[in-house]
Formats: C-alpha cells, structure tokens, sequence
C-alpha cells in the first residue's frame, strides 16, 4: 500500500498533479491511496518549500514542477 | 416548503429583482459608464493584447519551466549567507512569484524552514510586485517611469521592510525547526548563458515590438523607433534559430513557420500585427505538438492565459464602469479621487498606502484600476504608493500571514508595508 500526498496551496498546477499522479499510480495497478494537503504549517514537515510536491510514503518525489505522467509512474515505482 | 435549503435561491432571486426593478439605465452617468467601460475594453483588446501580452505569456511560461526554482531556493536556505540572502529575496520574486498562488507557501517556507524572518518578509513584499507580467504590463501601460519606479521600490524597500523586521523581532527569532528543506537537484538541461540568450531574444521581441513613437522626429529614440520592425523581426529569426539549436525542435517545422510569417510581412508591411500574429500562432502550434520541454513550455504559456486572462477582462470592465477612460468620468465623480489622492500630500500618498493594502486585488487587474485612477487626478506618488502596497498585501492574505508569523508581527508587518509606501511613494511624487 502506497501513501501518496500532494502538497499544493489549490492552484490549477496543483490540481493538475493530483489527477497525472492519480492516472499514473492507477496504471501501474498498485494499492494506493492519494491525500491532497493544502495545510501550508504541513509543508514545512516534508522540508517542501515550492508547490506542488508530490510525497511518497514519506519522501519528497517531486517539488515545483509537474512531470509527466511516465516519469510520475517511475517516482511512484522507486 | 423547505425553507431550511430554499432561502438561498429565494434570497438570489429577490436581489435580483431589486437590482431590475432599480436598475438605473437612461440615468446619463450610469449610461456613460457602461459605455466607457466598453470602450475601455476595445482599447484593451487592440492596443495590448497582441503586442504585449502575448509575448509576455510566453516569457512567463519559459521562466517557470526553464528556470529551475530550486537553483534560487539554495541561496535561501538556513546555511545561507545573511546578506546574499536578503539580496537574492527582494529580486528573486521575478522569477519565482510568476503565480500569486506560490507567494505565500514561499513566504512560510523562507521563514520557517530558510533564512528567517527578514529574507521572508522582504520576499513577500517584492514578490508579487516584481513579476515579468506586472513590470510588462505597467510599463507599457502606465508608462515606463512608474514601471520601473515600481520594480526598483519594491526591491529596495523590501530589504528595508526585511531589515526593519529582522531588528524588531531580533529576540524571538525562534529556533529553526530541524527539518532540512528538501529541494531536488535540478536537471541541467543546456548551460546558462543559452537560456540567457532564449530570454534576451524574447525579451527584445517584447521590447521593440512595443516601442512607441518619440515626440521629436530625429535622433537616436526615432531611429530605433523607424527601425522597430526589423529589430523585431531579426529577434524572432534568432528566436527560431535558438529553438532548432539548442531545443531539438525539427528544421522543417521552423521552416514551415518562416516562410508564411515572412510572406505576410511583406503583403502586409503597414499591418505588422497580422505576421506577429501569424508567428505567434506557428510558434504555438510547434511548441504544442512537441514531445518535450518545448511541449511544456506551451502549456505553462496557456496556463498562464487561461488564469490571468478573464481576471484582466473582469477587472477592465469594472475599472472602466467605475472610473472611465482617462480624461472620461465612469461612476465614481472625477473630484472625489482627486481629494482622496490628487497631488503628492502625505495624506493623499497614505490614503492610496492603506487602501492598497486592504483592498484585494486580483492578479494584474491593479494596473487598469489604476489607469483610471489617474485619468481622473490620482498624482504619480500616491499611484506608486497604491502599486507597491496593493499587491503585497489584502485582508484574506494578512490572515494567510497571521496564521505563519502570528498577530504581533503581522501588525509590525503590515504598519511597516503602509509606511515604507508612503515615504516611497512621496520621493517618486517629489520627483516626477
């Protein structure tokens, strides 16, 4: 089971990172479950400073950018 | 009846009737204002939506894919030298605040996670003023002194405002929370002075595209004026050069894009709108159908578009019905701004300071607010004093600011945005 967190403050790149990874951890056919923070205080516990960040089981994978969804499933992978 | 979930459509539709029933049309000012804010949005719409900010979308969406973010996070960071920190927090704004929406997240990560209170402070306040899109755009429609009078104010102001904050609260500059910032290694894709050369070619194509007429016909502004054109188009030609070098964009493609723009220049050398645009829409549609980084860039571009440009609509229509065109009378009467903010008073240089900074703006809709402000009497210092505390602060953000830094320094902050506006603001007016 993969815990996958998006950090964003709610702008459209944030939206749009939450539904890439949400395609991309869909097709790779793993457990997953997905949690949007919008809580800025939270940021500062993963060390994330520029939005959207993408966080899994704990680790930072993705911060300030939206990558595609190939390169998303390999983050998700790793 | 339900009236626990049906007050709300009754409450919708009873104020829309009182809005009909009293709607003041075949009153002459109230007519006049709509057509003014009509009128407000043609002249928008021909005088700088091709030109200016079409290209400047572009330039936006090349600096947040091209310029990697966390290259200027590391000069911000808890180890980082004090002074290089304030340095690079009062300009950094212009390429890392091209969104309003990473302002505050920024903001609280400096402070709590990088280089403090001072460094932070000094971001927010520079930050939303100094972006690409807003220098362009009150440049080029304010004028270029109060553009740049903006940029410079900001960023000098805001190592004041940082400083000031710093030594107000030496004492309680709390402990820095052990977590280290996490910022991922950026890919380097091609070297500096490449990405130099991609922005310096946009950026002469924004600036000699918009260059205006000089008053007298000779000497060294006119020459450049006569010559605009080719400037401009000799830009775009290295523009595609740089795109087939160093961004592995096909050579056929470009071909495809030169060729048409440079037959319309010549059938329409009178009309310089139809090939820019032309060229636009090529770039566009190269761009787009990339696979890679050039793919990316396009969408960031029409990110951009997408989010600023309905604002900018909204806030062109409100700001013509209000205050109309220059030397036009919208709703509000002429001789009300000029006794709120005409001259260079200290009163009117702080009622514009207070305003600014309670009053919400949305993004780049400051700038025609302000046009008609001035068209009706606002002085120059108390229209610097406006731009400099409007952005930075509005009443939703100081609540987003008390919940990061808490009510006292939230106050000292705020104080400080008013006062610093309005000693800036009366310089400029003294001088202009």
């Amino acid at each position: 089971m993969k815990s996958i967190k998006i950090l964003g403050s709610g702008c459209a790149k944030c939206n749009k990172l939450y539904e890439m990874t949400n395609q991309a951890a869909s097709q790779l056919e793993i457990e997953f479950e997905m949690e949007k923070v919008t809580d800025m205080a939270k940021f500062v516990e993963f060390g994330v400073m520029i939005t959207p960040a993408l966080v899994v089981d704990g680790e930072v994978k993705v911060s300030g950018s939206v990558p595609s969804v190939e390169k998303l499933k390999k983050l998700i992978k790793s | 009846m339900i009236w626990k979930s049906e007050w709300k459509p009754l409450l919708w539709i009873v104020s829309g009737f009182l809005v009909a029933f009293y709607l003041p049309v075949g009153i002459p000012r109230f007519d006049k204002a709509i057509m003014e804010a009509f009128h407000l949005v043609k002249w928008y719409a021909q005088e700088h939506v091709i030109l200016c900010l079409v290209p400047a979308f572009f330039i936006a969406g090349a600096i947040s894919v091209f310029i990697s973010e966390a290259s200027v996070m590391k000069y911000l960071g808890p180890a980082a030298n004090k002074f290089v920190s304030y340095g690079v927090s009062s300009v950094s704004g212009s390429i890392l605040a091209v969104c309003s929406c990473t302002v505050l997240p920024l903001f609280s990560g400096i402070y709590r996670m990088g280089a403090g209170l001072g460094p932070a402070t000094a971001f927010l306040y520079s930050g939303p003023a100094i972006n690409v899109l807003a220098i362009i755009l009150t440049a080029r429609i304010l004028g270029a002194p109060l553009g740049i009078a903006r940029a410079v104010g900001a960023i000098l102001f805001s190592i004041v405002i940082g400083l000031l904050m710093h030594f107000l609260f030496r004492k309680e500059e709390q402990e820095k929370t052990a977590v280290a910032m996490s910022v991922p290694e950026p890919e380097i894709k091609r070297p500096l002075w490449q990405n130099g050369v991609f922005f310096f070619l946009m950026i002469s194509i924004l600036v000699f595209a918009n260059w205006g007429k000089s008053d007298s016909s000779s000497g060294i502004w006119y020459q450049v004026y006569s010559l605009k054109w080719m400037i401009t188009g000799l830009s775009a030609l290295g523009l595609t050069f740089v795109l087939y070098c160093w961004f592995s964009i096909k050579w056929w493609k470009l071909l495809l894009l030169i060729f048409p723009v440079a037959v319309l220049s010549y059938l329409f050398s009178s009309i310089p709108m139809i090939p820019f645009v032309a060229g636009a829409i090529g770039l566009s549609i190269i761009t787009s159908t990339d696979k890679d980084e050039a793919e990316e860039w396009f969408e960031q571009t029409w990110d951009f578009a997408k989010q600023i440009l309905p604002l900018l609509l909204f806030g062109v229509l409100i700001a013509g019905l209000l205050l109309g065109r220059p030397g036009q009378e919208g709703l509000i009467p002429s001789h009300w701004v000029n006794w709120a903010v005409g001259g260079n008073s200290l009163w009117s240089n702080l009622f514009a300071s207070v305003v600014g900074a309670f009053m919400y703006f949305a993004t780049l809709t400051e700038i025609p607010i302000l046009q008609g402000l001035i068209g009706n009497g606002m002085g120059q210092g108390p229209a610097l004093a406006l731009l400099l505390s409007g952005p930075a602060l509005s009443l939703p953000n100081m609540l987003v600011i008390r919940s990061v830094l808490g009510t006292q320094k939230t106050i000292a902050f705020v104080s400080l945005v008013i006062v610093m506006s309005t000693i800036c603001g009366m310089i400029y007016g003294a001088l202009f």
